[in-house]
C-alpha cells in the first residue's frame, strides 16, 4: 500500500514542479505546445529513473562505503551528465524513432534540477517514502512517480498555454508574465490535494 | 599563452588534473569543517534539551533509540523525547518534547520541519506556555485538536500541521511510557522474585 | 570604465531573473521570505564570482572538447565547499535553504556565464561580470522574497508592517511564488520600455 501512497503523494500532493519548485526551467521553457511537452516529459521520466538507480548505487557502494559523502554533489552531477550523453548515444543506435522524438530534449536535461534534486533526496533517504524503509526499490518508484508528476504538470500547463495563445492578453502581461500567473493558479489547484495522503494513510 | 589543442592525451590530462585538484580542495575543506558541523549539531541538541526541560544545567545520560526512531534522552531534571511524524503538511515533522517526573509536558521544540515557512514555523510558538494552543503542563497521550473533539486550539488555517504536531507529542509520550513499562517490568520482576527469599 | 559597464549590465539590462529568466528553481523555491531570498542570492553570487575567476584563469589550459565537464567540476567543487562552510558557520541558512544549496550546481546562470563570458574574457572583467550578475540575481530574489513575505505575513525581514491576520498566506505558499514573479516581470517590462 505504501507504493500507492508514494504514487499519490509524489504526483498530486507534493508535485515536483508546482509545490517543490524543481524542474521549473523546462516547465516554463518547453510548454508552448502539448506535443513537445509530451516529448520532454518522456525524456525526463526516462533519464530520472535511470539516474536515480545509478546514483543510489554510487551513494551506497562508493560514497558511503569509503566515507566520501562530501563528494556527493560533484559525483552525482558528473554521473548524470555522462548518463545523459550515454542515453543519447545508445538511443541513436538502438531506436532511431525514439531518438527522433526525445533527442532534442536530452541535452537540456543535464541542467534540469529535478534530476539532481531527486537523486540527492533518494541518495540521502530524505524523500517522502510513506513509511517505507528508504531503499533502492522505493527510491526508484519514487523517482518514477515524481517523473509522472512532472509530466502531468508540464502537459496540463502546455494545454492551457496553447489556449492562452489565442486569448487577448493585456500588453504588459504578455509572454512569461501571464504564463507565471497561470502556473500559480495551477499550483493553487494542486494545493487542493494537500492532506489527501493523510486521509489515504488512515484508510489503508 | 596559446589555447591547448583538443588531443586525447591533452583532454585526459586536463580532466584528471582538474578532478584531482578539486578532490584535494574538497577533502581539505571537509577536514576543516567536519569538526564545527559536529559541534553545532551537538550544541543544538544540548540547547534543545535544556530548553524543553526549562533547566540551565543538566547531565544527559546515553540516549536510547527505539525501533520506531524515537530517541529518549534521560537527564537528572526530567526526560526529553524526540519523536517524528511522517505526515506533516509538507513531509516529516520532528519534535523534541520534555517531560517532568510526573510525565507532564514541560516544554517542546520543533527540530525538523518540511512545513511551509510561516505555517509550520508557527508551531514553534503556538503551543508554548501562555500562547493560544498552550500544551505545557498537560498530560500527553491522546491530545487532539478541538476539531477532532480534543482540547487544544489548532493553529489558524493549518489543522494538518497541528494534528501532525500533536501526533508527535503523543508518540513521544508513548515511546517514553513503553520504555518505562519495559524498565520497571525488568527491574521489578527479579525484585519480586527475590523479595520472598529476602524476607525469609 | 569598461568594468563598470560590465558590472551594471548584469544589474538591470541583463538581469538574470527578470530579463533572461534563468535560474527559476531557486528564484521560486527559496523566496518565501526576504531573508531567505537574499541568502540564496548571496550564495549564488559567491559561487558565480569564484567560478568566473577560476575559469577565466584556466581557460587556456582547457581543450575545447572537454570544456563543459571541466566547468561542471569547478562549479560543483565550489558549491560543495560553500555547502560545507554554510553547514559549519551558518546552520540557520542551511536549515532554510536545504536542498537548494547543492542545486546551485545546476543553476543555468553559472554555467551560462562561464561559457558566455568567463571563457572569452580576462580575469578582472570576469570578476566584475560575476559581481554584476550575482547582485542582479540577489536583488531580484530579495525583492521577490520581500513582496511575498509582506503580502503573506505583513512583515519584511521580520519587521512587522501590518498585523499578520490581514496577510494572505497564499503568497508564502507555492502559488504565491508564481503569481508574484509574474506580476514583477510585467512591472519590469513596463519600466524597461519607459
Amino acid at each position: 500500500m505504501a507504493f500507492l501512497l508514494i504514487f499519490i503523494t509524489a504526483i498530486f500532493v507534493n508535485n515536483i514542479v508546482l509545490s517543490q519548485f524543481l524542474g521549473i526551467c523546462p516547465f516554463l521553457g518547453v510548454s508552448k505546445k502539448v506535443e513537445t511537452a509530451m516529448g520532454m516529459a518522456a525524456a525526463v521520466a526516462f533519464v530520472l529513473v535511470i539516474a536515480t538507480l545509478v546514483t543510489y548505487l554510487i551513494q551506497v557502494y562508493v560514497l558511503n562505503a569509503f566515507g566520501l559523502e562530501y563528494l556527493q554533489t560533484i559525483a552525482f552531477i558528473l554521473v548524470i551528465a555522462a548518463l545523459v550523453q550515454m542515453v543519447e548515444i545508445v538511443l541513436k543506435k538502438v531506436s532511431p524513432a525514439l531518438y527522433q522524438a526525445l533527442g532534442v530534449f536530452l541535452p537540456l536535461i543535464t541542467t534540469n534540477c529535478c534530476i539532481l534534486g531527486v537523486a540527492i533526496l533518494v541518495g540521502n533517504g530524505t524523500y517522502d517514502s510513506a513509511g517505507m524503509e528508504p531503499g533502492l526499490v522505493s527510491g526508484v518508484w519514487f523517482a518514477l512517480c515524481t517523473a509522472l508528476g512532472f509530466g502531468l504538470a508540464l502537459i496540463v500547463f502546455a494545454g492551457i498555454r496553447e489556449q492562452l495563445a489565442r486569448m487577448d492578453v493585456p500588453k504588459g502581461m504578455q509572454g512569461m508574465a501571464i504564463a507565471l500567473v497561470v502556473a500559480g493558479l495551477l499550483s493553487m489547484a494542486f494545493m487542493g490535494f494537500s492532506g489527501v495522503n493523510n486521509g489515504l494513510a488512515k484508510i489503508f | 599563452m596559446k589555447k591547448l589543442e583538443s588531443t586525447l592525451p591533452n583532454m585526459v590530462i586536463v580532466l584528471t588534473l582538474i578532478a584531482v585538484v578539486a578532490g584535494l580542495a574538497l577533502g581539505y575543506v571537509n577536514s576543516v569543517t567536519a569538526g564545527p558541523i559536529q559541534e553545532i549539531k551537538a550544541q543544538q541538541l544540548a540547547d534543545g534539551i535544556k530548553a524543553v526541560l526549562a533547566a540551565d544545567e543538566l547531565n544527559v545520560e546515553e540516549p536510547e533509540t527505539l525501533d520506531d526512531g524515537s530517541v529518549i534522552y534521560r537527564t537528572d531534571k526530567g526526560v526529553a523525547v524526540q519523536a517524528t511524524d511522517p505526515n506533516g503538511f509538507g513531509g516529516k515533522l520532528t519534535v523534541l518534547v520534555g517531560f517532568n517526573s510526573e510525565g507532564l509536558i514541560q516544554g517542546y521544540q520543533v527540530l525538523e520541519t518540511a512545513e511551509t515557512p510561516g505555517l509550520g514555523a508557527k508551531a514553534g510558538e503556538w503551543f508554548q506556555k501562555g500562547q493560544k494552543g498552550d500544551i505545557i503542563g498537560k498530560q500527553a497521550g491522546n491530545l487532539t485538536v478541538k476539531k477532532d473533539g480534543g482540547e487544544v486550539d489548532a493553529i489558524t488555517a493549518s489543522t494538518i500541521t497541528s494534528r501532525a504536531f500533536l501526533r508527535c507529542v503523543n508518540a513521544a509520550y508513548a515511546a517514553l511510557a513503553s520504555q518505562e513499562d519495559a524498565q520497571t517490568g525488568a527491574t521489578q520482576r527479579p525484585h519480586s522474585l527475590t523479595s520472598p527469599e529476602g524476607e525469609e | 570604465m569598461k568594468n563598470l559597464k560590465v558590472f551594471l549590465n548584469g544589474l538591470i539590462k541583463e538581469n538574470p531573473t527578470f530579463v533572461l529568466l534563468l535560474g527559476m528553481c531557486p528564484t521560486l523555491g527559496t523566496t518565501s521570505s526576504a531573508f531567505n531570498g537574499m541568502s540564496m542570492g548571496l550564495a549564488t553570487m559567491a559561487v558565480l564570482v569564484f567560478s568566473n575567476l577560476i575559469i577565466a584563469l584556466i581557460k587556456n589550459l582547457i581543450p575545447d572538447m572537454v570544456r563543459i565537464p571541466c566547468y561542471i567540476v569547478v562549479i560543483a567543487s565550489l558549491v560543495t565547499i560553500l555547502q560545507m562552510l554554510i553547514k559549519a558557520y551558518a546552520p540557520a541558512v542551511d536549515a532554510s535553504l536545504g536542498l537548494f544549496i547543492p542545486l546551485i550546481v545546476v543553476n543555468c546562470i553559472i554555467l551560462g556565464r562561464a561559457e558566455a563570458f568567463a571563457a572569452k574574457n580576462g580575469v578582472v572583467p570576469s570578476i566584475f561580470d560575476g559581481l554584476g550578475i550575482g547582485l542582479g540575481f540577489t536583488w531580484a530574489l530579495t525583492l521577490l522574497g520581500a513582496c511575498r513575505e509582506l503580502l503573506g505575513t505583513g512583515k519584511v525581514f521580520g519587521l512587522t508592517c501590518f498585523p499578520e491576520q490581514y496577510g494572505a498566506l497564499l503568497f508564502v505558499l507555492a502559488p504565491g511564488a508564481f503569481i508574484v514573479l509574474g506580476y514583477l516581470i510585467a512591472v519590469f517590462n513596463k519600466l524597461k520600455k519607459a
